[in-house]
């Protein structure tokens, strides 16, 4: 398994690059160093000179990916993609248009991605899996059918719906949480309660539907009747059986997501005033920020493969018939 | 003595009260309540608070609080008046001939080489407690010397335990001019001031000759020609001939104080890497001093311990002692302790904790526009019944900003003097309906202009003296735009006839660069291309980010635009260089983006700009004014007018759209707010209890068809 993972990891360097390449390539086909010179400086009384200089003193006056006036590996190196790319494969996210150091900011602003990410994708995970297995369980009758239409019905509904709905309601209308805002230590908390809830019940309906299929798959198999045979209640053989022969098509989906709780919530941080990743991303955009923006591609990239690796061992967790080679 | 376990209970009770009796939706600390503290938000994180650098209004709100200039805008008179504040008194300029010989205060701007600025400051101002002024008992700098290995357990400012303070001297103010030219900031102003301050262009030569040595040469020991240390409280600049609005940009942050001990002290190794910079910490002498510093969260300005006695103003416009705005006439400044901004990106929890008691004032998005305002019969705008009933007020006032809608006079079919291009842009001028634009999309917040220059501004008139003949008629007391069949007059008289070109037979098709995509931009979009299609113009939208758009505007490629502009300070001069031929943003690089360059308007702004306000002065402005009217490069657009909205607690709020250092004049009461926040915010407990309820009673039944399930018999 060792060398499975080794292999893969080695797997993971092209795909960076190739990922580096083409946000280098995207951002630089709709952004000019100059633009980004003038977003950063302003739109009034903004001289040349000023424009020059702040490329020279970032580094962006030099060619994008190839430089024709060097001559060897200069050609390559003295470039704004290699001079930008290269550190970030010893995560060394540098400077952010703004002087800030990017380490720095993502590592404060991981925490609150996650006090927002993993309660509700546990509490999410745990609410669907009983969900699902509620349909799966009376299965045929109108709980199911109405489930399941609720379901869909919920799954169709765009998350805005949910985040205006749900502070109208709990904030506006009951007075019963704050509205948006954020807090240092446990004073979070109150502030936590309203986006885990929307969090939550926006996932319900994508979340149960699915699982509920697996579910369906598994519970008309034998190995199902004979446990009913033996003797087992429903609930046993429902989460002792049928779960955890469910669990690799759901560990196919969640584990690959985990390692991406860090990197927040775009929509949800922004409504809710939370300092996360989500919201860092968005600005970065926004202010044409190159740096922050490659870091949080190149971060995200990062997270993904180590989802996909953890998916595949998780695989010989729950399966011990599936072996890494 | 209360012994221990009793002491517990009641703690333990007396807490549990003021949690029962907090608001459950307050998101501030119980411990807050009742307390002297504004609470406000803020959009977007500032990009620097560096006053060097510092240019957006977003940044205002927080430098301007902290950092003195040698003057500032008096909170309450109009039209805008300069008073010092931290210097004796605003100076008048000393002029200079060529050979540095005093010339009479009315000497001809000709023979003006030089004009000098003498500020004396005065004595005994000191700086916010801050870690740069700290000091050893042998009187070295206490943080001197610091490394990445001292920064081990320091994330922020706050980690320097040891603070210190000094008196302001006048060097700070020549220190923080030579950070102007300082290559490594990047300041706005440089281009600008270099043209003006004596010397500050060799002096950047200099800077950046020493920099091939040093990466950050000491600037202390580069002296700038142009400005001079007269003693330790008097300091002189010189500037090149005469620029009267010299003294307004005196009054910005740009030239406010900045001690070389706290440029050092985060100049140290491994600051940066902590992200503990001058960009994002303020050292200053202001009102306020920034305690809590998170961008990404919350700022938070507290009361500064060593301000100088600056009292409120005792005297005002005429309406201001009606109004209670003298109430607290003579009482020292601040007259708030402490001002939380939180980061509030969304405009709907902005409005909601608004409604909610939890923050002081407020703008009006358009989504709240109709639940916040009404217009009274007679055509006045006031706040809703509602809003009464909460005792929120309203204020609005004019900004000292313009958008317009411009013509590139580079273009061959729109611009350009002539005849036929003049009767086009005037017909089209006229074809524009600024009046519905500003009732569609922005709720009646503006005024159509009729020329540059917003009211409030030397210069601008009020009724048919302003009124701009070319496209309004003074009818009954009031001006009215033209009907739309002269404005098809004038098309035909271009050549155009019914929106078709005389020449080749061909409908006259346009173009309007814009950088706007949105679905609400789209609506307006649609709208200008209804008033072209009065005139029966083709109007063809050519839409792009703004990085092109710019692009666009630099390279004289646009035909038709819509662009604004705010006042940096109070004088026409700021707006009338928008239409200054030298001035052009193609070629020149300059704020002229119509590229309009009509000589006799040149010369005419050539006078004008170096007169101080007098009926003379406002004959050239009325001459130019007539000029720009007639050849429309612009068709004027509208000044949009700010609405502000406040609480019932909230005292002493005037708009002043100079001043950006006005937090230190407002007065709260906390007490009314915590009655009202109370009343407002009553928690609706049985929704909880009814989800319970539905809860117990999905269950019951599925446990019954549970149990049903598994005694069933199998088949």
């Amino acid at each position: 398994m060792i060398a499975y993972i080794i292999r893969r990891l080695l797997y993971a360097i092209p795909i960076l690059i190739g990922i580096n390449l083409l946000t280098f390539t995207l951002f630089f086909m709709v952004n000019s160093p100059d633009d980004m010179a003038r977003v950063h400086l302003g739109v009034k009384r903004v001289t040349t000179e000023a424009i020059e200089a702040w490329k020279t003193d970032r580094g962006y006056d030099k060619p994008l990916l190839y430089n024709y006036k060097e001559s060897g590996i200069k050609s390559f190196s003295n470039t704004i993609f290699f001079q930008h790319t290269v550190r970030l494969f010893v995560l060394d996210f540098g400077r952010a248009d703004d002087g800030r150091d990017i380490g720095r900011d993502i590592r404060q602003r991981m925490w609150p991605s996650l006090a927002i990410a993993v309660p509700t994708f546990i509490v999410g995970i745990l609410l669907n899996i009983t969900f699902a297995m509620l349909l799966a369980f009376f299965r045929g009758t109108y709980v199911d059918v109405w489930g399941v239409v609720l379901s869909v019905a919920m799954m169709s509904i765009s998350i805005m719906f949910y985040i205006i709905l749900g502070q109208l309601i709990m904030s506006k209308l009951w007075h019963l949480l704050p509205i948006s805002g954020y807090d240092s230590g446990l004073r979070a908390l109150k502030f936590l309660i309203l986006p885990v809830i929307i969090g939550v019940v926006s996932g319900i309906g994508a979340g149960s539907r699915l699982y509920r299929t697996f579910y369906l798959e598994e519970i008309n198999k034998d190995y199902v009747r004979t446990a009913r045979a033996k003797g087992l209640s429903s609930l046993q053989v429902l989460f002792k059986h049928v779960l955890r022969n469910a669990m690799v098509p759901i560990l196919t989906g969640v584990v690959a997501i985990i390692p991406l709780l860090f990197m927040g919530s775009l929509v949800m941080e922004s409504f809710f005033g939370i300092p996360g990743l989500g919201s860092y991303t968005i600005d970065a955009i926004n202010q044409q920020d190159f740096a922050i923006v490659r870091a949080m591609v190149f971060l995200g990239s990062i997270l993904y493969i180590f989802g996909l690796v953890l998916t595949d061992i998780s695989y010989t967790l729950v399966d011990p018939r599936v072996r890494l080679e | 003595m209360v012994p221990f376990y009793k002491a517990l209970i009641i703690s333990v009770l007396t807490g549990m009260v003021s949690v029962v009796q907090a608001q459950w939706n307050n998101p501030y600390p119980v411990a807050s309540a009742g307390k002297n503290i504004m609470y406000s938000f803020f959009r977007e994180r500032p990009k620097t608070l560096d006053p060097a650098r510092s240019y957006s209004s977003n940044e205002y709100v927080f430098v301007a609080q902290i950092y003195e200039p040698p003057f500032q805008y008096n909170y309450l008179k109009r039209p805008y008046e300069l008073e010092p504040l931290t210097a004796v008194s605003v100076p008048r300029p000393v002029y200079l001939d060529k050979q540095n010989r005093q010339l009479p205060a009315n000497a001809d701007k000709e023979k003006i080489a030089y004009s000098v600025y003498r500020v004396r400051l005065k004595k005994g101002i000191q700086y916010q407690p801050h870690p740069a002024f700290a000091k050893n008992d042998d009187g070295t700098l206490y943080y001197d010397g610091i490394n990445e290995n001292t920064l081990d357990n320091i994330d922020d400012i706050a980690g320097f335990k040891k603070r210190g303070s000094r008196e302001l001297i006048a060097s700070d103010y020549i220190y923080q001019i030579k950070r102007l030219a300082n290559p490594s900031l990047h300041s706005p102003i440089y281009g600008l001031m270099s043209q003006y301050i004596v010397g500050l262009k060799d002096f950047r030569t200099r800077l950046l000759n020493a920099k091939k040595i040093t990466d950050k040469p000491d600037l202390e020991k580069f002296s700038l020609s142009g400005v001079k240390l007269i003693d330790r409280y008097t300091y002189e600049i010189k500037i090149k001939g005469k620029y009267p609005q010299f003294i307004f940009w005196m009054a910005m942050p740009f030239f406010a104080p900045m001690p070389p001990e706290a440029d050092k002290f985060f100049s140290q190794p491994g600051m940066k890497e902590k992200n503990i910079t001058l960009d994002w910490y303020a050292v200053g002498t202001g009102a306020y001093m920034l305690t809590v510093n998170d961008p990404n969260r919350k700022m938070v300005l507290a009361r500064n311990p060593n301000y100088h006695e600056e009292s409120y103003p005792a005297q005002g416009e005429k309406n201001d002692q009606q109004a209670g705005l003298l109430k607290d006439a003579g009482k020292l400044l601040p007259l708030i302790d402490r001002i939380e901004f939180s980061l509030e990106k969304e405009s709907i929890p902005n409005w909601n904790k608004f409604m909610q008691g939890y923050y002081d004032l407020s703008g009006i998005s358009a989504e709240a526009f109709d639940q916040a305002v009404q217009f009274s019969s007679g055509g006045d705008t006031e706040v809703t019944d509602d809003m009464k009933d909460r005792g929120i007020k309203l204020s609005t006032s004019v900004a000292t900003s313009v958008y317009y809608f411009g013509f590139n006079m580079l273009d061959p079919v729109v611009g350009g003097t002539s005849e036929r291009a003049r009767k086009l842009r005037q017909a089209i001028s006229i074809a524009i309906d600024f009046e519905e634009f500003i009732s569609i999309f922005r709720n009646g917040r503006g005024l159509a202009a009729q020329g540059p220059i917003p009211p409030g501004i030397f210069g601008a008139a009020d009724g048919q003296k302003g009124l701009n003949k070319y496209v309004y008629d003074w009818v009954n007391g009031k001006n009215k735009r033209k009907n739309i069949l002269a404005a098809k007059k004038l098309l035909a008289e271009a050549g155009y006839p019914d929106g078709v070109d005389k020449k080749n037979g061909k409908k006259l098709l346009l173009h309007y660069d814009t950088s706007g995509t949105s679905p609400e931009e789209k609506s307006k979009l649609d709208w200008i291309r209804k008033q072209f299609r009065k005139l029966n113009i083709e109007l063809v939208i050519r839409s792009t980010d703004y990085n092109r758009f710019q692009e666009k505007m630099r390279k004289g490629t646009a035909q038709m635009y819509m662009w604004g502009w705010n006042a940096d300070y109070p004088d026409p001069e700021n707006f009338l260089f928008l239409l200054y031929g030298p001035n052009k943003k193609v070629g020149l690089n300059g704020e002229n983006a119509s590229n309009y360059d009509n000589p006799a308007f040149n010369r005419l702004f050539e006078k004008m700009k170096d007169i101080e306000n007098s009926p003379q002065r406002l004959s050239l402005i009325n001459r130019m004014l007539e000029i720009l009217r007639r050849d429309a490069p612009w068709s004027w657009g509208f000044f949009p007018k700010d609405f502000t909205l406040q609480h019932a607690w909230v005292k002493n709020k005037k708009s002043n759209l100079m001043a950006n250092n006005t937090l230190k004049y407002l007065r709260l009461d906390p007490v009314l707010r915590e009655i009202k926040r109370e009343e407002w915010n009553q928690p609706v407990v049985w929704p909880i209890l009814v989800f319970i309820l539905l809860l117990i009673a999905s269950i019951i039944p599925a446990v019954l068809v549970y149990r049903k399930h598994e005694r069933q018999a199998a088949l």
